[in-house]
Protein backbone atom coordinates (compact mmCIF):
# COMPACT_ATOMS: atom_id res chain seq x y z
CA UNK A 1 0.00 0.00 0.00
CA UNK A 2 1.05 3.33 -1.05
CA UNK A 3 2.20 5.67 1.62
CA UNK A 4 -0.98 8.38 -0.04
CA UNK A 5 -3.20 5.50 0.26
CA UNK A 6 -2.58 5.15 3.88
CA UNK A 7 -2.74 8.66 4.59
CA UNK A 8 -6.15 8.83 2.14
CA UNK A 9 -7.19 6.04 3.97
CA UNK A 10 -6.24 7.75 7.71
CA UNK A 11 -7.93 11.37 6.24
CA UNK A 12 -10.74 9.56 5.60
CA UNK A 13 -11.08 7.37 8.81
CA UNK A 14 -10.85 10.46 10.61
CA UNK A 15 -13.58 12.25 8.99
CA UNK A 16 -16.02 9.64 9.69
CA UNK A 17 -15.01 10.10 13.24
CA UNK A 18 -15.54 13.81 13.38
CA UNK A 19 -19.21 13.61 11.38
CA UNK A 20 -20.29 10.78 13.54
CA UNK A 21 -18.83 12.89 16.47
CA UNK A 22 -20.85 15.96 14.92
CA UNK A 23 -24.12 14.08 14.36
CA UNK A 24 -24.69 10.94 16.16
CA UNK A 25 -27.31 11.39 18.41
CA UNK A 26 -26.46 11.89 22.63
CA UNK A 27 -27.77 8.34 24.00
CA UNK A 28 -30.18 9.39 26.43
CA UNK A 29 -30.13 8.75 30.47
CA UNK A 30 -30.63 10.38 33.18
CA UNK A 31 -30.34 14.10 33.26
CA UNK A 32 -29.97 14.22 37.13
CA UNK A 33 -25.94 15.34 38.36
CA UNK A 34 -26.83 14.34 42.20
CA UNK A 35 -24.49 15.77 44.66
CA UNK A 36 -24.60 14.91 48.51
CA UNK A 37 -23.91 16.82 51.48
CA UNK A 38 -22.58 14.37 53.72
CA UNK A 39 -23.68 13.80 57.35
CA UNK A 40 -21.33 16.07 60.23
CA UNK A 41 -20.82 18.77 57.59
CA UNK A 42 -22.28 21.38 59.19
CA UNK A 43 -20.16 19.68 62.56
CA UNK A 44 -17.17 20.95 60.53
CA UNK A 45 -17.81 23.48 59.66
CA UNK A 46 -18.23 24.98 62.94
CA UNK A 47 -14.92 23.00 64.57
CA UNK A 48 -13.24 25.12 62.18
CA UNK A 49 -12.88 22.42 58.98
CA UNK A 50 -12.84 24.26 55.94
CA UNK A 51 -11.87 20.88 53.89
CA UNK A 52 -15.04 21.28 50.99
CA UNK A 53 -17.41 18.32 50.82
CA UNK A 54 -18.81 19.19 47.73
CA UNK A 55 -17.54 20.78 44.62
CA UNK A 56 -17.42 24.69 44.11
CA UNK A 57 -17.95 25.18 40.77
CA UNK A 58 -20.52 22.41 38.74
CA UNK A 59 -20.60 22.28 35.40
CA UNK A 60 -24.22 21.48 33.15
CA UNK A 61 -25.37 20.81 30.09
CA UNK A 62 -29.27 21.75 28.74
CA UNK A 63 -30.80 18.42 27.42
CA UNK A 64 -27.99 16.01 28.77
CA UNK A 65 -27.44 16.97 32.42
CA UNK A 66 -29.39 20.19 33.41
CA UNK A 67 -31.12 18.89 36.94
CA UNK A 68 -29.19 19.22 39.77
CA UNK A 69 -30.00 16.82 42.71
CA UNK A 70 -28.80 18.28 46.33
CA UNK A 71 -29.28 16.03 49.15
CA UNK A 72 -28.49 16.65 52.64
CA UNK A 73 -27.20 13.79 54.62
CA UNK A 74 -26.38 16.34 57.63
CA UNK A 75 -28.51 16.63 60.61
CA UNK A 76 -28.93 20.14 60.37
CA UNK A 77 -30.70 22.15 57.65
CA UNK A 78 -28.51 23.10 54.72
CA UNK A 79 -29.54 26.21 52.27
CA UNK A 80 -28.84 26.51 48.99
CA UNK A 81 -29.41 29.67 47.25
CA UNK A 82 -33.12 30.72 48.41
CA UNK A 83 -33.85 27.11 49.12
CA UNK A 84 -33.59 25.42 52.51
CA UNK A 85 -33.42 21.72 52.49
CA UNK A 86 -33.98 19.81 55.52
CA UNK A 87 -31.89 16.77 56.90
CA UNK A 88 -32.72 13.76 54.22
CA UNK A 89 -34.21 15.78 51.96
CA UNK A 90 -33.36 16.29 48.47
CA UNK A 91 -34.29 19.03 46.39
CA UNK A 92 -34.09 18.80 42.33
CA UNK A 93 -33.71 21.86 40.62
CA UNK A 94 -34.15 21.67 36.72
CA UNK A 95 -32.29 24.51 34.72
CA UNK A 96 -33.90 25.50 31.67
CA UNK A 97 -31.58 28.36 30.21
CA UNK A 98 -27.48 28.42 29.99
CA UNK A 99 -25.59 30.83 32.06
CA UNK A 100 -22.84 31.12 35.01
CA UNK A 101 -24.78 31.71 38.68
CA UNK A 102 -23.20 31.84 41.94
CA UNK A 103 -25.87 30.40 44.64
CA UNK A 104 -24.78 31.16 48.49
CA UNK A 105 -24.56 27.55 50.40
CA UNK A 106 -24.40 26.55 53.73
CA UNK A 107 -22.28 23.34 52.43
CA UNK A 108 -19.30 25.31 51.34
CA UNK A 109 -16.67 27.15 53.56
CA UNK A 110 -16.33 29.72 51.59
CA UNK A 111 -19.93 29.82 51.48
CA UNK A 112 -20.39 29.94 47.95
CA UNK A 113 -21.30 27.51 44.52
CA UNK A 114 -20.93 28.35 41.04
CA UNK A 115 -22.94 26.77 38.23
CA UNK A 116 -22.29 27.15 35.34
CA UNK A 117 -25.20 25.86 32.52
CA UNK A 118 -23.52 24.72 29.13
CA UNK A 119 -26.37 25.52 25.79
CA UNK A 120 -27.55 21.91 24.47
CA UNK A 121 -24.75 20.65 22.55
CA UNK A 122 -26.90 20.95 19.31
CA UNK A 123 -25.64 18.86 15.98
CA UNK A 124 -22.63 20.24 14.11
CA UNK A 125 -19.51 21.70 15.55
CA UNK A 126 -20.86 22.59 19.12
CA UNK A 127 -21.52 18.98 19.50
CA UNK A 128 -18.66 17.96 18.35
CA UNK A 129 -16.67 20.59 21.01
CA UNK A 130 -18.81 18.80 23.74
CA UNK A 131 -18.09 15.21 22.84
CA UNK A 132 -13.95 16.21 23.14
CA UNK A 133 -14.79 17.54 26.38
CA UNK A 134 -16.70 14.72 27.85
CA UNK A 135 -14.11 11.99 26.26
CA UNK A 136 -11.03 14.40 28.32
CA UNK A 137 -12.91 14.18 30.96
CA UNK A 138 -13.94 10.36 31.15
CA UNK B 1 -34.91 46.67 44.31
CA UNK B 2 -32.25 44.10 42.72
CA UNK B 3 -33.25 41.33 40.21
CA UNK B 4 -32.81 38.20 41.42
CA UNK B 5 -31.54 37.34 37.88
CA UNK B 6 -30.29 34.21 38.50
CA UNK B 7 -33.94 32.52 39.01
CA UNK B 8 -33.83 32.74 34.73
CA UNK B 9 -31.59 30.18 35.02
CA UNK B 10 -35.03 27.87 35.75
CA UNK B 11 -37.36 29.55 32.95
CA UNK B 12 -37.53 26.86 30.84
CA UNK B 13 -37.40 23.49 32.68
CA UNK B 14 -37.29 20.28 31.15
CA UNK B 15 -38.69 17.57 32.78
CA UNK B 16 -39.27 14.29 30.98
CA UNK B 17 -42.18 12.94 32.81
CA UNK B 18 -45.58 14.60 31.84
CA UNK B 19 -46.36 14.41 35.96
CA UNK B 20 -42.81 15.49 37.06
CA UNK B 21 -43.17 19.22 38.07
CA UNK B 22 -41.28 21.95 36.23
CA UNK B 23 -40.20 23.53 39.61
CA UNK B 24 -37.79 22.28 41.69
CA UNK B 25 -39.09 20.05 44.15
CA UNK B 26 -38.72 18.18 47.55
CA UNK B 27 -38.32 15.01 47.89
CA UNK B 28 -39.61 13.55 50.81
CA UNK B 29 -41.90 16.73 50.80
CA UNK B 30 -42.00 18.29 54.62
CA UNK B 31 -45.30 19.67 55.73
CA UNK B 32 -45.36 23.40 54.93
CA UNK B 33 -44.59 25.42 57.86
CA UNK B 34 -47.78 26.88 59.25
CA UNK B 35 -48.65 30.94 60.31
CA UNK B 36 -50.85 33.10 61.95
CA UNK B 37 -50.54 36.44 60.84
CA UNK B 38 -52.87 39.44 60.23
CA UNK B 39 -54.68 39.10 57.18
CA UNK B 40 -55.95 41.44 54.40
CA UNK B 41 -59.48 40.42 54.96
CA UNK B 42 -59.44 41.49 58.22
CA UNK B 43 -59.42 38.30 59.81
CA UNK B 44 -57.06 35.94 61.12
CA UNK B 45 -54.62 34.33 57.91
CA UNK B 46 -53.93 30.69 59.35
CA UNK B 47 -52.34 28.59 56.33
CA UNK B 48 -53.33 25.65 57.07
CA UNK B 49 -56.74 26.89 56.71
CA UNK B 50 -56.25 26.65 53.09
CA UNK B 51 -55.56 22.75 53.07
CA UNK B 52 -57.58 21.15 50.17
CA UNK B 53 -56.33 23.83 48.08
CA UNK B 54 -52.89 24.54 45.98
CA UNK B 55 -51.55 27.09 47.71
CA UNK B 56 -49.01 29.81 45.79
CA UNK B 57 -47.23 31.44 48.47
CA UNK B 58 -45.00 34.57 47.97
CA UNK B 59 -43.27 36.73 49.51
CA UNK B 60 -42.72 40.72 48.69
CA UNK B 61 -44.11 43.84 49.27
CA UNK B 62 -46.94 46.16 47.95
CA UNK B 63 -44.40 48.93 46.72
CA UNK B 64 -42.25 46.90 44.77
CA UNK B 65 -41.52 48.14 41.55
CA UNK B 66 -40.91 44.96 39.41
CA UNK B 67 -40.86 41.80 41.01
CA UNK B 68 -43.94 41.43 42.90
CA UNK B 69 -46.43 43.32 40.44
CA UNK B 70 -44.75 41.10 37.83
CA UNK B 71 -45.20 37.81 39.93
CA UNK B 72 -48.92 38.57 40.88
CA UNK B 73 -49.77 39.24 37.56
CA UNK B 74 -48.60 35.85 36.32
CA UNK B 75 -50.50 34.06 38.77
CA UNK B 76 -53.22 36.21 38.03
CA UNK B 77 -52.46 34.01 34.63
CA UNK B 78 -52.23 31.53 36.22
CA UNK B 79 -55.65 31.26 38.08
CA UNK B 80 -57.62 32.28 35.11
CA UNK B 81 -55.75 29.61 32.47
CA UNK B 82 -56.66 26.56 35.48
CA UNK B 83 -60.79 27.37 34.78
CA UNK B 84 -62.90 26.00 36.73
CA UNK B 85 -59.82 24.58 38.37
CA UNK B 86 -58.95 27.78 39.94
CA UNK B 87 -61.22 27.96 42.41
CA UNK B 88 -59.04 25.10 44.77
CA UNK B 89 -55.83 27.43 43.60
CA UNK B 90 -54.91 30.38 46.45
CA UNK B 91 -52.44 32.63 46.26
CA UNK B 92 -51.10 33.95 49.55
CA UNK B 93 -49.07 36.94 49.52
CA UNK B 94 -46.51 37.59 52.87
CA UNK B 95 -45.18 41.18 53.37
CA UNK B 96 -41.89 41.74 54.02
CA UNK B 97 -42.40 45.43 54.79
CA UNK B 98 -45.17 45.38 57.76
CA UNK B 99 -44.00 49.40 58.43
CA UNK B 100 -46.07 50.30 55.03
CA UNK B 101 -48.12 47.11 54.50
CA UNK B 102 -51.37 47.21 56.46
CA UNK B 103 -54.07 44.46 56.18
CA UNK B 104 -56.08 47.47 54.23
CA UNK B 105 -53.48 48.05 52.12
CA UNK B 106 -52.35 44.73 50.95
CA UNK B 107 -55.83 44.09 50.64
CA UNK B 108 -56.68 46.95 48.02
CA UNK B 109 -53.21 45.99 46.12
CA UNK B 110 -53.52 42.47 46.08
CA UNK B 111 -57.50 42.58 45.01
CA UNK B 112 -56.34 44.42 41.65
CA UNK B 113 -54.31 41.37 40.61
CA UNK B 114 -57.36 38.88 41.55
CA UNK B 115 -59.86 39.36 44.11
CA UNK B 116 -59.24 35.79 45.39
CA UNK B 117 -55.70 36.68 46.55
CA UNK B 118 -55.38 37.06 50.03
CA UNK B 119 -52.26 39.08 51.51
CA UNK B 120 -50.48 38.40 55.16
CA UNK B 121 -49.00 41.23 57.45
CA UNK B 122 -48.05 41.45 61.55
CA UNK B 123 -45.43 42.36 63.85
CA UNK B 124 -42.13 42.50 62.27
CA UNK B 125 -40.42 39.85 64.42
CA UNK B 126 -43.28 37.45 63.62
CA UNK B 127 -42.49 38.22 59.85
CA UNK B 128 -39.02 37.34 60.45
CA UNK B 129 -39.42 34.12 61.62
CA UNK B 130 -41.72 33.04 59.03
CA UNK B 131 -39.34 33.97 56.42
CA UNK B 132 -36.39 31.85 58.30
CA UNK B 133 -39.09 28.72 58.29
CA UNK B 134 -38.94 28.86 54.68
CA UNK B 135 -35.46 29.97 54.26
CA UNK B 136 -36.54 33.24 52.63
CA UNK B 137 -34.51 36.36 52.61
CA UNK B 138 -35.33 40.14 52.58
CA UNK B 139 -32.52 43.19 53.43
CA UNK B 140 -33.98 46.27 53.36
CA UNK B 141 -32.29 48.59 50.54
CA UNK B 142 -32.86 52.32 51.19
CA UNK B 143 -36.68 52.42 50.53
CA UNK B 144 -37.22 48.93 49.30
CA UNK B 145 -36.16 45.70 49.48
CA UNK B 146 -34.52 42.75 48.18
CA UNK B 147 -36.04 39.81 48.69
CA UNK B 148 -36.39 36.21 47.82
CA UNK B 149 -38.56 36.29 44.15
CA UNK B 150 -39.42 32.42 44.73
CA UNK B 151 -42.43 31.14 45.04
CA UNK B 152 -43.79 28.45 47.14
CA UNK B 153 -45.92 25.58 45.96
CA UNK B 154 -47.76 23.93 49.00
CA UNK B 155 -49.96 20.98 47.35
CA UNK B 156 -53.49 20.28 49.18
CA UNK B 157 -52.11 18.46 52.16
CA UNK B 158 -50.78 21.37 53.40
CA UNK B 159 -46.46 20.10 52.17
CA UNK B 160 -44.39 21.74 50.47
CA UNK B 161 -44.02 20.68 47.41
CA UNK B 162 -42.34 22.87 45.08
CA UNK B 163 -40.31 26.44 44.49
CA UNK B 164 -41.49 28.27 41.36
CA UNK B 165 -38.81 30.66 40.70
CA UNK B 166 -39.41 34.34 39.14
CA UNK B 167 -39.59 34.39 35.60
CA UNK B 168 -41.38 31.30 35.06
CA UNK B 169 -43.33 30.84 32.23
CA UNK B 170 -47.27 30.97 33.26
CA UNK B 171 -47.93 28.02 31.67
CA UNK B 172 -45.35 25.90 33.40
CA UNK B 173 -46.83 27.31 36.30
CA UNK B 174 -50.04 26.14 35.38
CA UNK B 175 -48.82 22.54 34.60
CA UNK B 176 -47.55 22.10 38.05
CA UNK B 177 -50.33 23.37 40.21
CA UNK B 178 -52.67 20.96 37.41
CA UNK B 179 -50.08 18.08 38.77
CA UNK B 180 -50.86 19.03 42.18
CA UNK B 181 -54.21 19.76 42.44
CA UNK B 182 -54.63 16.08 40.18
CA UNK B 183 -52.74 14.24 42.93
Amino acid sequence: MTRSRILALAASALASAALWAMFAPIPAGSREQLFEIPAGTYARRAAGDSAEVLPTFIRLTLGVKDILVLKNLDNVPQTFGPVLIMPGQSFRMPFGVAGDVQFECTAHASGQMRIVVDPAPDAGWRRLVWRAGHWLQA
Amino acid sequence: MKRFVTALLFALPLAASADALKSGEFSPPRMAPDFTLQGSTSKPLKLSDYRGKVVALGFGFTSCPAICPTTLAELAAVKTKLGAQGKDFQVVYVTVDPERDTAERMRSYLTAFDPTFVGATGPAAQLAEVRKEYGVTAVKTGSGFNHSSFVYLVDRSGKLRALSPYGRAVDDVVHDVRVLLNQ
